[in-house]
C-alpha cells in the first residue's frame, strides 16, 4: 500500500468499526421514511403514472441517503481529528494535498454508496422499482457522493468546533437534500418553487439518479450531469486549494 | 507578534542536541515550522538539505516529531495506529520494526490496547513509537518527560541514546535541565523568539563563573539574599563568586537567626548556567529598549 491507499483504508475502517452508527442507522431512517410518507401518501400521491408513490420514493431516499452519509464521513472524520488533536500524526507525513482528497473523499463515497445500496436493498421488501437505465442511477451516485465528499471537507476544514459542523449540516446539507425533489416532483410544486428548485444542484442529482430507474425524470439526465458534473469539479477544485494551503490546520 | 527572531541554527548529523527556554521562547514553533505543521513568515528551514515547504515530501520523510500534547485516535489500537502510521511514509512490511519499538518502549502488552485505555506514560511512549515508526534520521522530541514517571524516563533515554549512538540526530527541548546537562553534547537557548546561548555543553558550564553553595534552611531567606537564589522547598542555592561570597552569605543566613543545614559547596549546573543567561538576556533586552 502507497501513503494515501493506507489513508484511505484507515478512513474506511474508522466508519465500518462504528457500523451501526454510519450504516445501519442511515439505513433504519430512510426505512421509517419510506414507512411513514409511502403508509401515508401512497393513495394521495401519483408522480409518474406507472409507478407507485412508495417505489417513486425508493431511489430519492436512496440518494438522499448517499450524499448525507458521503457529507458526514469526510466532514466528521477532519473534524474530530482536528478537536483530538491527533491530526498532526497526518500532518506530519509526507503526504500531499491530491493524496489527502483522494483519502478522504474515496473513503466518503465508499460509506456513502454502502448507505444507499443498504437503503435500496432493505426498501425492496416494500416496492421494487425497475431499473430502467442502471448506468445513469451508478454515474450519478458516483458523482454525487463525490461532490458531497469534497463537500464534507470543505466544511471539515473550515469548522473549528463541532457547532460549526452542525450547522453546516443543518442550515445547509439538510434543507437542500430535503427540498431537491426527494418526496415530490418538482412539476407539482408552485412555478416559484419550481425555479428554486433549478438551482439547487441536489435537485439535479435525485433526478438524474432517478431517471436510472425510472427511465424518466424532471430534467433532462443530460442537463442533470452536467451541473453536478460543474459542481462538482467545483467543490473538489475549492477542496484542494483549502488542503493545499492547509487552511486551518497548518499555521 | 514575532514568534521567532533571527534564528540561525545549524545541527550535525549525528548531533544530540538540546533546545532549552523558558514556556513562549519559541521553541516549539521552531519545531513546528520544521514539522511543517507551521509556515515561517520569512527564512528557510531544511532537514538533512530538504527545504521543508518545496521539498516538503523529502524533508518530513527525514523528520519523526514527537509532539508535546497527548493526542491519539481513539478508534484504534496501538499497533493498528503504528501500521497506518508507517503506511502513510510509504514504509511496508514493517512488522519486525514495529515490535521492536513496542519492546524497546515496554509496550509489547499493550500492543492491542485501544489507545484511550491506556494512561498517560504509555501515551507517551505510543507518541514515541510513532515518530520513530519510519524510522526518520532525524528524531525531535518536543518536552517528552513532561509528567512522566521514572521509569518511563530512563527506559526512553535508554533507547534514544541507543538510536543517537547508531547515527540518529536528536533535536530535544525539554524543561529537566538535569537530562539536557546529561544527554545533549550541545546546546541553544531561546528567549522571546531568540537565540541567547549557543555552544557545547562542557563549554557553557565551564564559562559559567564561581561555584554554587546549596544548603537548607529552616524559615525565610533575609531579602538581599532571596533576589539571588534558586530556593525549592527549604534547599537554598546561591551562586558564588568565591570563598569570600560564601563566607558573606553563611554570615548573613546567621544573622537572620537561621539554622542552616546540608551545606555544600558545588560546581554550577546548567540550571545555573540557564539562570543566569536568561538574566543576562533580560538586561540586554532592557538596555535595548
Amino acid at each position: 500500500m502507497t501513503g494515501w491507499q493506507m489513508l484511505f483504508y484507515k478512513e474506511v475502517m474508522r466508519f465500518v468499526r462504528v457500523a451501526a452508527q454510519t450504516i445501519t442507522g442511515p439505513v433504519l431512517t430512510a426505512m421509517l421514511y419510506l414507512l411513514v410518507f409511502g403508509q401515508a401518501l401512497e393513495s394521495h400521491v401519483k408522480v409518474y403514472d406507472s409507478v407507485s408513490y412508495t417505489a417513486f420514493l425508493v431511489p430519492g431516499l436512496a440518494m438522499m441517503s448517499l450524499l448525507q452519509n458521503a457529507f458526514a464521513n469526510s466532514s466528521s472524520s477532519l473534524i474530530a481529528s482536528k478537536v483530538m488533536g491527533n491530526m498532526v500524526f497526518l500532518l506530519l507525513t509526507p503526504l500531499s494535498a491530491w493524496h489527502w482528497f483522494v483519502a478522504y473523499v474515496g473513503a466518503a463515497v465508499v460509506r456513502g454508496c454502502v448507505v444507499g445500496f443498504g437503503v435500496l436493498v432493505v426498501s425492496l421488501v416494500y416496492a421494487v422499482p425497475p431499473l430502467a437505465q442502471p448506468l445513469w442511477a451508478v454515474v450519478f451516485a458516483l458523482l454525487g457522493a463525490t461532490l458531497m465528499g469534497a463537500l464534507g471537507v470543505v466544511a471539515g476544514l473550515w469548522s473549528e468546533k463541532f457547532d460549526h459542523l452542525a450547522a453546516f449540516q443543518n442550515f445547509a446539507v439538510m434543507p437542500m437534500t430535503f427540498l431537491s425533489g426527494v418526496f415530490y416532483s418538482i412539476h407539482t410544486l408552485p412555478p416559484f418553487w419550481q425555479t428554486v428548485s433549478h438551482f439547487n444542484p441536489f435537485f439535479y442529482m435525485i433526478d438524474g439518479f432517478r431517471h436510472g430507474f425510472f427511465g424518466v425524470s424532471d430534467v433532462s439526465p443530460w442537463l442533470s450531469l452536467g451541473v453536478v458534473g460543474a459542481a462538482t469539479l467545483a467543490v473538489s477544485a475549492w477542496a484542494m486549494v483549502l488542503l493545499r494551503i492547509g487552511y486551518k490546520i497548518r499555521n | 507578534m514575532l514568534a521567532l527572531d533571527r534564528v540561525s541554527l545549524e545541527i550535525a548529523q549525528g548531533e544530540f542536541f538540546g533546545l532549552l527556554g523558558p514556556n513562549g521562547a519559541g521553541k516549539t514553533t521552531l519545531i513546528s515550522i520544521l514539522a511543517g505543521l507551521t509556515r515561517a513568515t520569512q527564512g528557510v528551514a531544511r532537514v538533512m538539505g530538504h527545504d521543508v515547504q518545496t521539498d516538503f515530501a523529502a524533508a518530513r520523510r527525514d523528520l519523526g516529531v514527537v509532539p508535546q500534547e497527548l493526542v491519539f485516535d481513539p478508534f484504534f489500537n496501538v499497533r493498528e495506529a503504528l501500521v497506518f502510521q508507517s503506511g502513510y511514509f510509504g514504509v511496508r512490511h514493517n512488522e519486525a520494526w514495529i515490535d521492536e519499538l513496542l519492546h524497546e518502549l515496554g509496550l509489547t502488552d499493550k500492543a492491542n490496547a485501544n489507545m484511550r485505555a491506556l494512561s498517560g506514560g504509555m501515551k507517551r511512549r505510543v507518541l514515541v513509537a510513532l515518530a520513530l515508526v519510519h524510522r526518520p534520521p532525524v528524531i525531535v522530541l518536543d518536552e517528552p518527560t513532561a509528567g512522566v514517571d521514572v521509569e518511563l524516563r530512563q527506559t526512553l533515554w535508554a533507547f534514544i541514546a541507543k538510536l543517537n549512538k547508531q547515527g540518529h540526530t536528536v533535536l530535544l527541548t525539554t524543561h529537566y535541565l538535569e537530562e539536557a546537562q546529561a544527554l545533549c553534547a550541545r546546546i541553544a537557548m531561546l528567549k522571546n523568539g531568540r537565540v541567547v546561548a549557543l555552544d557545547s555543553t562542557s563549554a557553557l558550564l565551564s564559562a559559567a563563573s564561581g561555584s554554587v553553595l546549596r544548603c537548607s534552611v529552616d524559615g525565610e531567606l533575609p531579602d538581599e539574599l532571596r533576589a539571588l537564589a534558586r530556593v525549592t522547598g527549604r534547599v537554598v542555592q546561591l551562586p558564588a563568586r568565591d570563598a569570600a561570597a560564601v563566607e558573606g552569605y553563611l554570615a548573613l543566613l546567621r544573622q537572620a537567626g537561621l539554622a542552616v543545614q546540608d551545606v555544600e559547596i558545588r560546581r554550577p549546573d546548567l540550571e545555573d548556567v540557564f539562570l543566569q543567561v536568561m538574566h543576562r538576556a533580560a538586561i540586554d533586552e532592557e538596555r535595548v529598549a
